[in-house]
Formats: structure tokens, C-alpha cells, sequence
């Protein structure tokens, strides 16, 4: 079996294929280019590295959500693309959990911070058990204050990782009570090689869509509806 | 002599239409789908980029699916794919363009980016298979307004542009001002049958240095302007003679500049495109004008002059067969300009 791997929901663009329990190509760049020019070139460069017949894909995992609006779009629509063409299913991994699942058998509570503008982060809070990956926390945008809280409650030590972690170390320093660490350059930021080892545990607990159904869960509503509510509250 | 049909699959989603459509040799639709959000950006008086973006990703798949299957056609019967990569909303633009250029990568088809206003122009080529360049088109929507010179397949010479509003957007954004909501076009022309065009002489200014050019948003001030003087002494405005004033000082200013360039290039087919083109009293006011000048005219249906695919594939069919093809890397340019490659 073969899944192909997309994560764009961040400044990280990056591909994997993952095949039979071995990841056999894996192409990752953290660069200011847009995914619109990285993507494709990038998954183009590894296919023909590893003479990869694209009919020989099983399914389509994709980053479905956090984080930018139009990374995540461009991975959706490129995963949507794929699956039409391929006639193959779209496997939608939260992207908070595949970043989490970077640290995967951690001793620690892992908790993935994205830094998701407005003084915000895209966060969750998961836990190694016996190989398997539990949430403690599900994928939230919350002030990061929130979630240095639930982990204070929890009492346990954590490892923080993603683009969160540079914009919110003094925040950390200040108000996390347990001990802590942050994840070393390898493993700190969105992995597609991750999200098809993740996406690979949806696709044996049948959490599968069709290419047609599949849309990015984007957590937060567009400025304009969520104005239009607060203008519609404030009325009732 | 070409001895095989080409067929092309092509998608647009530049602004709030969702679309796929199959064409034929450029000229011949097997199937043109449209997936309208006009309802949904009514709720917040225009499009809101953000939403549109998330509603194309939700009705890409269906709209290129419904496209092939009307069509009769799988995948493995496309010979490209034209996909518009601007100019337009950004978000939008890259829904349509990464989904085009994913199923290009998977089955190996060679993958061509049209630009939004050739397909508006190349819209003619579907309407009447006998049209061939030269000839001068005009291009008016809720985000353009160009005149443009058509020398040749895929080859373009932007006679004039508006320097501020397009002309769809002075028509929105008149129509809210007179309280007829979005989207302003129909709503104005349906208001305007009532009411008399003569009865409010409203200015169109005249760009100085470009005698092609168009301004609009002078004309808009000139309409909320005449309405504050009204509501300031207290007097009750006709909202149809209002509608009419407006929309044949706007007519006036594009026949006006259509007739020169007409003249100017001494050539014998004239051609509307774009929303605002299928606007009845334009359209008349445009074949009064050719007949008047002895030039042929040609304008699409309305449904060739809405956004819609059918027309990105027959820009792309000239691409095609001119051995264009775009790489992996084609980026969406949201102020792509006319000509550009």
C-alpha cells in the first residue's frame, strides 16, 4: 500500500510517501516561497527520484487543517486534485495531531503550538500510551494562556514543538509551572512523512472521505461571518 | 489539417463562480457548469474573498466532475487542461489552479494558464465560430473594463482601461446607494426601464491623457452627490430616473470610445464581453452603434458572458496549438495583465 503525504498549513512545504510501514521519499522545505511554486516542483523532483507511478497511489493524506488559510487551501485543492485523478480517498489528519505524532513514543505530554496570528495559537495536547497516540487536548485556537494552563492542571512535564514556540517562549518561561522542553530542529515543525505515518492509523480505523467531500478545518470562521454573527448578537 | 479533435477541460474560479466546462477545437462546448455564490455573498452586500475561497474548495471537484460527465468524456479523453491563473481574487484564483494542476501532474497532461479577460474576449470564438481576428473587443465586468485590440489569436493590445471603479462596480456600488442591493447590474437595468435617461444629466469625465480610458468613479460621487442635495432640501429622488441617467452616461462613455477605436483601427468587427455585456440596453446601444458605423457586431449569451470555464477553454485552445505549456510552478497572479506570459 502506498499513501502519498501533504502538509501545507504552514511556512513548511513538504511530501511523503509512505509505503508499507517505510517511508521510501520525503521532500521538506521551510522556505518564503508559496506553496503554489513549492508543492508540485517538490512532489514532480521526488517522483521521478524514486520512479514513482502515481496509479500505483492508494489514497491521499492531507494536513486538513489548522493553519493558513491558503497554505491549507493549496494542499486541500492539490489532495482534491490527486484524489480525483486517482480515484483514490483523501485521509484528513488534523494538523496539530501530525505535528504531534513527530514526537511519537515521547515520554512527555506533547503540545504543538502554531502560531496562529491575533495573539492566538492553533494548540493540543496529546500523550504517548503503549504505541498509541491519545488526546488529551483536541486541536483548538485558543490564547496561548489557556493552553499553559490546561498543561499547569495536568501537572506532567511537556515538550512543546511548531512555529508557536519562538513567538510564545516568553509567555512559556512566564507562566508554564511543569517542567518543559522544546522539541530540536528534526522533528519541530510540519512532516509529511508523520502525517502519512498518522494518516496511515485513520486508514486502518476506516476515517477515509472521498476526494469530493474532503475541505480543510480551518477552526476559525472568515472575518465576514464572524463580524456578521457579532453584529447579529449584539441586535438579539 | 488538424486530424484529431482537442479537447480541453478547463476551470475558473477567479472570483465567485465556481466553473468547469469541456470544449472542443476552442470553438464547441460539450459542457459548461457553473456553481454560482452570488446568494451567499448578497448576505454582505459583494463578494467576501475569504468566503469565496472556502466555497470553491468545497464545489471544485463536483463542478470538474459534472463538466466531464455532461460532456461524456473521462480524463484519459483530455488532451489539456486551461485553468485561469489571473487575474482575480488570489485565494480564490489558487483553489481552481492547484486542483488543475494536480490532476495535470497525476495523469500526465500538459497544463495551460489563461488569463481571466482573454477568455472574457476568446468567449466570441464559442458564440460565433466564424469570428476571427481582428477585430476590437470591449471588456466590461464587475472587475474590468478594457478596450482591447485583438491582432491575433493570443495576441493583444490593451487600447484602454478604467483608471479607478470598473464599470460593474460603479453599477453595484450606484445600486446600493439607491437601495437595490447586489448584485447591482440586472437590479439597475431592470430599475432603469422604468425611468427616463434623459432626466439627470450625470458627467462622465474624460481621462486626459488616455483617450481610451475610462473614469467611474466620478460618475458614482455625481450620483450620491445628487442624492445628498436632495435629501438636504428635503426633496424625494426618482430612483428609475436615477437608474436610467446613470447607466446611459455609463453606456455613453463605452460606445463613445468603442465608435473611435472603430475608427481609429479601421476595423470591421466590434465585440462586447463580460458580465456587464449582458446588460440589453448596452447591447443595443453597441449594435445601434455598429450598425451606425457599418461594422459587424458579436456578443455572447448571457450565460458565455457571466464567469464560466467554456470560455478559459477556448483562450487555452489557442494556446494549445500555439505550444504553450505551463510548468508546475505556475503561480496565481491576482493582477495578472493582459498579454503577460
Amino acid at each position: 500500500m502506498r499513501i502519498l503525504g501533504i502538509d501545507s498549513s504552514g511556512l513548511v512545504a513538504s511530501v511523503a510517501i509512505w509505503e508499507d510501514d517505510v517511508i521510501i521519499g520525503e521532500y521538506t522545505t521551510n522556505f518564503k516561497k508559496t506553496h503554489s511554486q513549492t508543492l508540485l516542483p517538490m512532489l514532480d523532483e521526488l517522483k521521478h527520484m524514486i520512479e514513482l507511478d502515481m496509479e500505483t497511489i492508494d489514497a491521499i493524506a492531507v494536513a486538513g487543517g489548522p493553519g493558513s488559510f491558503t497554505g491549507l487551501r493549496i494542499g486541500s485543492a492539490t489532495a482534491k486534485g490527486l484524489g480525483l485523478a486517482l480515484n483514490v480517498p483523501i485521509i484528513s489528519v488534523p494538523t496539530v495531531e501530525a505535528l504531534a505524532y513527530n514526537l511519537w513514543g515521547a515520554a512527555a505530554d506533547v503540545c504543538p503550538l502554531m502560531d496562529a496570528r491575533r495573539n492566538q495559537t492553533y494548540t493540543g495536547v496529546y500523550r504517548f500510551e503503549n504505541g498509541e497516540m491519545k488526546t488529551i487536548t483536541p486541536q483548538c485556537a485558543v490564547d496561548v494562556g489557556e493552553i499553559l494552563d490546561a498543561i499547569n492542571q495536568e501537572g506532567r512535564s511537556v515538550i512543546f514543538l511548531g512555529d508557536g514556540v519562538p513567538v510564545f517562549a516568553e509567555q512559556i518561561k512566564e507562566q508554564c509551572r511543569v517542567p518543559y522542553t522544546f522539541a530540536p530542529a528534526h522533528m519541530n515543525r510540519q512532516n509529511a512523512a508523520a502525517l502519512c505515518a498518522r494518516a496511515r492509523e485513520y486508514f486502518l480505523a476506516e476515517r477515509i472521505e472521498t476526494a469530493a467531500a474532503h475541505r480543510p478545518d480551518y477552526l476559525r470562521l472568515s472575518q465576514a461571518e464572524r463580524e456578521r454573527l457579532e453584529r447579529q448578537e449584539g441586535q438579539a | 489539417m488538424r486530424n484529431k479533435d482537442i479537447r480541453i477541460l478547463a476551470i475558473e474560479s477567479s472570483c465567485d463562480e465556481t466553473a468547469a466546462a469541456v470544449v472542443v477545437n476552442g470553438r464547441q462546448i460539450l459542457s459548461n457548469v457553473i456553481s454560482t455564490q452570488i446568494p451567499l455573498h448578497t448576505l454582505y452586500g459583494g463578494v467576501v474573498p475569504e468566503i469565496a475561497s472556502r466555497k470553491h474548495i468545497e464545489r471544485i471537484n463536483q463542478v470538474i466532475e459534472q463538466a466531464l460527465e455532461e460532456a461524456s468524456c473521462t480524463l484519459d479523453d483530455i488532451d489539456a487542461i486551461g485553468v485561469t491563473y489571473g487575474p482575480g481574487l488570489v485565494g480564490a484564483l489558487l483553489v481552481g489552479l492547484s486542483a488543475a494542476k494536480a490532476i495535470c501532474f497525476a495523469k500526465d497532461i500538459p497544463l495551460i494558464g489563461v488569463h481571466h479577460i482573454e477568455g472574457h474576449i476568446c468567449a466570441n470564438y464559442i458564440q460565433d465560430v466564424t469570428l476571427e481576428p481582428p477585430f476590437v473587443c470591449l471588456v466590461v465586468s464587475g472587475g474590468h473594463t478594457h478596450l482591447v485590440r485583438v491582432k491575433d489569436y493570443g495576441e493583444y493590445e490593451i487600447l484602454g482601461r478604467t483608471r479607478d471603479d470598473a464599470a460593474g462596480e460603479a453599477f453595484d456600488k450606484v445600486a446600493r446607494a439607491i437601495g437595490l442591493g447586489y448584485p447591482g447590474g440586472p437590479k439597475i437595468e431592470q430599475k432603469a426601464k422604468e425611468g427616463n435617461p434623459n432626466a439627470i444629466p450625470f458627467p462622465v469625465a474624460k481621462v486626459a491623457d488616455g483617450p481610451y480610458d475610462f473614469s467611474f468613479s466620478g460618475l458614482k460621487s455625481a450620483v450620491l452627490n445628487y442624492m445628498n442635495v436632495a435629501q438636504m432640501k428635503g426633496e424625494s429622488v426618482n430612483e428609475a430616473d436615477i437608474a436610467a441617467s446613470f447607466q446611459k452616461a455609463v453606456i455613453d462613455a463605452l460606445t463613445g470610445h468603442a465608435r473611435r477605436a472603430i475608427h481609429e483601427f479601421g476595423v470591421d468587427k466590434f465585440a462586447i464581453a463580460g458580465g456587464v455585456a449582458s446588460n440589453g440596453t448596452l447591447r443595443a446601444a453597441m449594435e445601434q452603434m455598429c450598425r451606425e458605423e457599418g461594422v459587424s457586431f458579436y456578443h455572447p449569451d448571457p450565460i458565455l458572458c457571466t464567469d464560466n470555464a467554456a470560455m478559459i477553454g477556448a483562450a487555452a485552445y489557442y494556446e494549445y496549438i500555439s505550444g504553450r505549456r505551463d510548468g508546475w510552478d505556475l503561480n496565481a497572479i491576482p493582477n495578472l495583465s493582459l498579454g503577460q506570459r
